[in-house]
């Protein structure tokens, strides 16, 4: 683990269990104002100490994240983990944009490859992938600790300062795979790993103890879902998800209840529950740094969740 | 062997409509799936016919030669040329450059549209990319299994997070159908591991060479 920059790692090296959020940039849109404002909730909870900022998810152009992570947190205060995605630009513009990251007080980048280009919105445009996650890792961290960029040219003035994420899968089949590659990641320098989505207690768990040796500060992804469909949707269409059958029951229960405040109710109640006992079940592994709450949309669940947790 | 697919004839005819006298040229050599004196023939049938019943008259010829990607294979055509307003090449995208090199005079235009080099799993079977010539051979690595070409985005630390029950989530559509090819770091970390090589799987492999693959290149 390589010097903290951000508060996210600071709060991270002092041993607080930390809670992130995620932001998304709408689709071609230059008005991100209701993210900001959904930042300052997220800030306004206290105990959130971070929110990445996405990077075209799912290949759709969105305002680059650089910019967004920016603008949202000059307007929140919160502190954003700008997510970098290596599908769109080559080796250059990835360091142009490091370069532009720290000179704008941003402090984490998450290194990410990135959703195919055929995927989204473009399906025409040029996939770039000049590099991958790891190499992009590697190239933040040449920069950081070496001043230099992979071609070996020199950082002129004030090195970056930027802490390194990376984005791990609990749910790849099988899991050697992933562990063989999160160590590849942190052998070049990642200073910290987000999860995928995992909505099953047992696949946080077995992660944790598989990638325990790399003694890299984890935050497991959750999303409480705001409704059966959304639970069907990570289930059936988000690449290697599985949503547990009685999670899934308990939701098509819901959706019977036709009174829409009641339901709203019933799920809140759930999703507070079940994350309640999930988080606190992870936070015991000696690895596990945190959570990384996606509910973009949903606040009312958020605070519940972590006061229980903290509680 | 590089792999091409046939232009629609109309796509064809369009080019030469406004010619009299047309030379279609077969290749014996690589082009896959077979594009020689036979398929030069059917070809220069179809289209003297699409003529015929738009009330015009093409005088469609039709010969093959041993490799389009040769100079001196494609001279060999210089008396059979004679007298041709244009010539149409069943060749890859190499040979319709050699023949308008060699016969500045006409134009040559394609009959195919070039798409990769690859094989077949059987005889005139399903075709599969294989290779993308990127310069820079890391198969003694990999399992004899290439990512630069059979991974949709190239990598060389793979498999992202898309690879699912062993699956690209990257749908291509082959001939009409969407199909999910197998995942090539998928089949690479179970080749390693029964060769008992994960070592290989778990190294760190720095940025490609791009200026490899710069084109145009030159040997």
């Amino acid at each position: 683990m390589g010097e903290a920059f951000s508060e996210l790692m600071k709060k991270i090296k002092a041993g607080e269990f930390v809670y992130t959020g995620e932001l998304e940039p709408h689709n071609l849109s230059t008005d991100i104002s209701d993210v900001v404002e959904w930042a300052k909730t997220l800030k306004s909870i206290g105990k959130i100490v971070a929110a990445n900022v996405t990077d075209n998810p799912q290949s759709f152009s969105a305002m680059t994240s650089l910019a967004a992570s920016f603008i949202i947190q000059r307007d929140s205060g919160l502190e954003m983990i700008y997510q970098l995605r290596t599908a769109d630009k080559n080796r250059l513009a990835l360091a142009s944009d490091i370069l532009a990251a720290s000179a704008l007080g941003l402090r984490n980048i998450l290194a990410l490859t990135g959703d195919h280009t055929h995927m989204g919105n473009t399906p025409d445009a040029k996939p770039v992938f000049d590099l991958d996650s790891a190499q992009l890792v590697d190239l933040i961290h040449h920069m950081v600790y070496e001043g230099v960029d992979l071609a070996g040219n020199e950082v002129q003035g004030p090195r970056p300062q930027i802490n390194i994420g990376v984005a791990g899968n609990p749910n790849q089949e099988p899991l050697e795979i992933e562990v063989l590659k999160m160590e590849r990641k942190v052998e070049v320098g990642a200073d910290f790993i987000q999860t995928q989505v995992v909505f099953d207690l047992d696949i946080a768990l077995t992660y944790l103890d598989a990638i325990e040796h790399l003694n890299t500060p984890t935050l497991i992804g959750i999303f409480p879902p705001r409704s059966y469909g959304q639970a069907e949707f990570f289930d059936k269409f988000v690449s290697g998800v599985t949503v547990p059958p009685e999670f899934l029951e308990a939701f098509k229960k819901f959706k019977q209840i036709s009174d829409k405040a009641e339901r709203k109710k019933k799920i809140d109640e759930f999703n507070i529950e079940y994350f309640i006992d999930f988080i606190k079940e992870i936070k015991k592994k000696k690895n596990c740094a945190g959570c990384h709450i996606m509910a973009v949309g949903y606040p009312d669940v958020i605070a519940p969740i972590i006061e229980g947790v903290e509680k | 062997m590089i792999i091409t697919k046939e232009k629609p004839l109309e796509e064809i005819y369009g080019y030469i409509s406004d010619c009299k006298n047309v030379l279609f040229v077969g290749c014996d050599g690589c082009t896959q799936p077979p594009r020689g004196l036979k398929e030069a023939e059917t070809l220069a049938k179809l289209v003297e016919m699409k003529a015929k019943m738009e009330g015009k008259e093409i005088r469609c010829r039709f010969t093959t030669v041993v490799k389009q990607c040769c100079e001196t294979s494609v001279g060999n055509l210089r008396t059979e040329m004679e007298g041709c307003d244009a010539m149409v090449s069943l060749a890859c995208g190499v040979g319709v450059q050699i023949m308008n090199k060699v016969y500045p005079e006409v134009c040559t235009y394609p009959a195919q549209d070039t798409k990769f080099i690859g094989a077949e799993e059987i005889r005139q079977g399903p075709m599969y990319e294989m290779c993308l010539a990127c310069g820079e051979c890391i198969l003694h690595e990999t399992g004899g299994i290439c990512p630069v070409t059979r991974c949709a985005k190239g990598l060389l630390n793979g498999p992202c997070g898309g690879c699912v029950d062993g699956k690209c989530e990257l749908p291509m559509e082959v001939n009409g159908e969407l199909v999910k090819n197998d995942c090539a770091w998928y089949l690479i970390y179970h080749r390693l591991k029964e060769l008992g090589r994960l070592d290989l799987f778990r190294k760190y492999r720095p940025p490609k060479k791009r200026s490899l693959a710069m084109n145009p290149r030159r040997l």
